[in-house]
């Protein structure tokens, strides 16, 4: 083999995987969602249908006017993005004061302070978010620890509502926007921000005008890495959340398993990953132009 | 040591000790300096001498344990970096990679409130100057290391500081470049008016540049004056060596002629003369003689036969290292003043000679 062609081996490995787990399944998905729900094995239509005059296409797009048509879904979807947009704001706000720390942390100390971060990973997601049910329940830990201090004298509503919601969320997503800004934060060079004070900055005004714009490919990065999933989020409104915190993936879920309406799921699915392009194509593009 | 003459010294350094660690040793140990406005000054040194370390006292990056740093009659303790009326040139240029070069060169001015179209007008005069008007949009990136150093210049000069401080400005500058930029440097310097103080490990650099300079080592200014001075006189045995090449010759004194010493070296295998003032006999010296001073005629005073063993042609100029009959090797350079060949061939035997003038006499 020459190597020219075994460099296109190597390139096609990727590929070949991207093609099989990502692209097949979203075209099975897109499939599904332009047939009509039925009663049987598989629960939809067949696309392609075989009849008295030939081969006949049964393609409509009535799912997504379906979709747009129920203020349910436009609701839960509004509902994912502001949950979603809030959380990662909030991640922000603590990530980057945390991995600032991290950065000018003495370098014996970087490492454990970084194992910290990724510490959580360690256990289950799920069962971690399960934890927090113990900690926010009315007669959880907070609120026995709360009324034993005798600060309330009534639990407080901690858990199925908006509020632990935001905090599974931002609890869940904040290693992976402190990750990528540890590692903006970390290229940056220190004489930088002696230029900066040389040339009249005090040192709030050095990390307005040189340290945040710096750092700005990794707010954009954490950014994403939080926002995306977040959108998409099932089991945390699932388990934490109540009645007034619907986010699309929970409706997801219940469309698929509890109402088994393929098509309807697969058509929210769609729209979901069509309207997070949005997002994504606006940060790249702000990224083009930072390094332009 | 001697010290500028003006009245009242533009910048004053008054025995400015400072320690990076609580009994370690000092990084500057009592340095005491000034320097007049419009001078451009070099503090020359080896690695490890102090000098960066005395460049960041004054811009205010660290803060002295001892002494007093004044600028303009202004006592600079507590006063922090960005309050101070000097800028700084980094060895690593410090360019702000997420801004042109103009938003560069007029960060500080911006920072300070400047009128915009004043700030506009002021940066392109001083891309100008350094030559750069037509790369004004290009960020750092998208430029050579000759002209990331120009634009590093122009950011630091366009606030019109007291005082500008140059850490080894032309370091990262290629052979060819830095020539040319020594001279530039120096015209810059002139046409702007502004106290230049430079660091650098270059003596060549420095004594180019430089109108005064300070020679450092561990800490302590060892020598000052003009590039002149230190170079015909150094005051050492260590800034004879570190300034240019050298032949050091340990004798002690024989007898005393007048103005003039004799020497008795084993290193020579007998006695010579040299231009100083009288000394007790016996007492022990080096003599230090620069390369180009040393003669291959045979003619002065001062005389020693010796073997020719190697030349090293650097064009302008050659490098021919004799050996004595005692062992010991000398360096003479002499220039290559008539087109052709060499005018010694290596085995040959020559006769050095030089001037009981050029020597130096050096008792530390």
């Amino acid at each position: 083999m020459s190597d020219a062609l075994r460099r296109r081996a190597v390139l096609a490995l990727p590929y070949l995987w991207l093609l099989l787990f990502f692209l097949v399944p979203f075209l099975i998905v897109l499939k599904i969602s332009l047939s009509e729900s039925a009663v049987g094995v598989p629960p939809y239509t067949p696309l392609v249908q075989h009849g008295e005059g030939g081969w006949s296409l049964h393609a409509s797009l009535d799912n997504y006017r379906f979709l747009l048509g129920d203020k349910l879904y436009i609701v839960a979807y509004l509902n994912a993005l502001k949950f979603a947009a809030v959380s990662t704001i909030f991640c922000l706000l603590l990530g980057y004061p945390m991995a600032y720390g991290i950065v000018r942390a003495p370098r014996r100390a970087r490492g454990l302070l970084l194992l910290l971060v990724i510490l959580p990973f360690w256990t289950s997601f799920l069962i971690r978010v399960y934890a927090w049910i113990g900690l926010l329940k009315g007669n959880g830990l907070f609120n026995n620890f709360l009324l034993a201090l005798g600060l309330i004298h009534e639990p407080l509503p901690l858990l199925n509502n908006a509020f632990s919601v935001y905090l599974g969320i931002v609890y869940s997503y904040l290693p992976f926007m402190v990750l990528p800004l540890f590692a903006a934060l970390e290229r940056l060079d220190l004489t930088l921000l002696e230029a900066a004070a040389d040339l009249g900055c005090r040192p709030w005004q050095a990390f307005l005008r040189v340290t945040l714009p710096l750092s700005l490919p990794g707010i954009a990065a954490g950014s994403l890495l939080v926002f995306i999933p977040a959108v998409g989020e099932f089991v945390i409104p699932d388990l934490l959340g109540g009645p007034d915190t619907l986010m699309i993936g929970k409706v997801l879920w219940d469309d698929f398993f509890t109402n088994r309406d393929w098509p309807i799921a697969s058509s929210v699915a769609i729209a979901m990953l069509v309207l997070l392009l949005i997002p994504m194509g606006l940060v790249r593009r702000l990224l083009q132009g930072e390094s332009a | 040591m001697t010290t500028a003459n003006t009245a009242s010294p533009y910048l004053s350094l008054q025995h400015v000790v400072k320690r990076y660690a609580p009994g370690a040793a000092a990084a500057v140990d009592g340095v005491s300096l000034d320097v007049a406005e419009g001078e451009f000054f070099a503090l020359l040194g080896p690695s490890g001498c102090g000098k960066t370390t005395l460049l960041r006292l004054l811009a205010g990056f660290e803060q002295p344990e001892e002494g007093r740093i004044l600028i303009d009659g202004t006592d600079m303790a507590g006063v922090p970096p960005y309050a101070r009326p000097v800028n700084m040139m980094f060895q690593s240029y410090a360019l702000f990679p997420h801004m042109t070069a103009a938003q560069n060169v007029g960060f500080g001015l911006r920072q300070d409130g400047v009128p915009r179209r004043e700030i506009a007008s002021r940066v392109a005069a001083m891309l100008d100057l350094v030559k750069l008007g037509r790369l004004a949009e290009r960020k750092p990136h998208q430029l050579s290391g000759g002209e990331r150093q120009r634009v590093a210049l122009a950011r630091a000069l366009v606030k019109e500081p007291k005082l500008l401080l140059l850490d080894e400005p032309l370091a990262a500058l290629d052979r060819k470049l830095r020539e040319e930029t020594r001279f530039e440097l120096v015209q810059i310097q002139r046409r702007v008016g502004i106290t230049f103080l430079m660091v650098t490990h270059d003596q060549e650099e420095a004594m180019s540049m430089a109108s005064r300079m300070a020679v450092m080592s561990r800490g302590r200014i060892v020598q000052l004056g003009t590039p002149e001075v230190v170079y015909e006189s150094p005051a050492n045995r260590f800034v004879a060596d570190f300034i240019g090449a050298v032949n050091l010759l340990t004798g002690r004194v024989a007898g005393a002629d007048g103005s003039r010493l004799l020497i008795e070296s084993a290193e020579t295998g007998g006695r010579f003369a040299v231009d100083h003032a009288a000394l007790a006999p016996g007492s022990e010296v080096t003599v230090a003689l620069r390369p180009e001073k040393l003669r291959l005629d045979g003619a002065g005073p001062n005389r020693l036969d010796g073997c020719l063993r190697a030349i090293a042609y650097r064009g302008e100029a050659s490098t021919y290292e004799i050996e004595l009959a005692t062992g010991k090797t000398l360096r003479a350079t002499l220039s290559n003043t008539a087109r052709g060949r060499a005018p010694h061939a290596v085995g040959e035997t020559v006769a050095l000679s030089w001037e009981p003038a050029s020597g130096v006499v050096l008792t530390s």
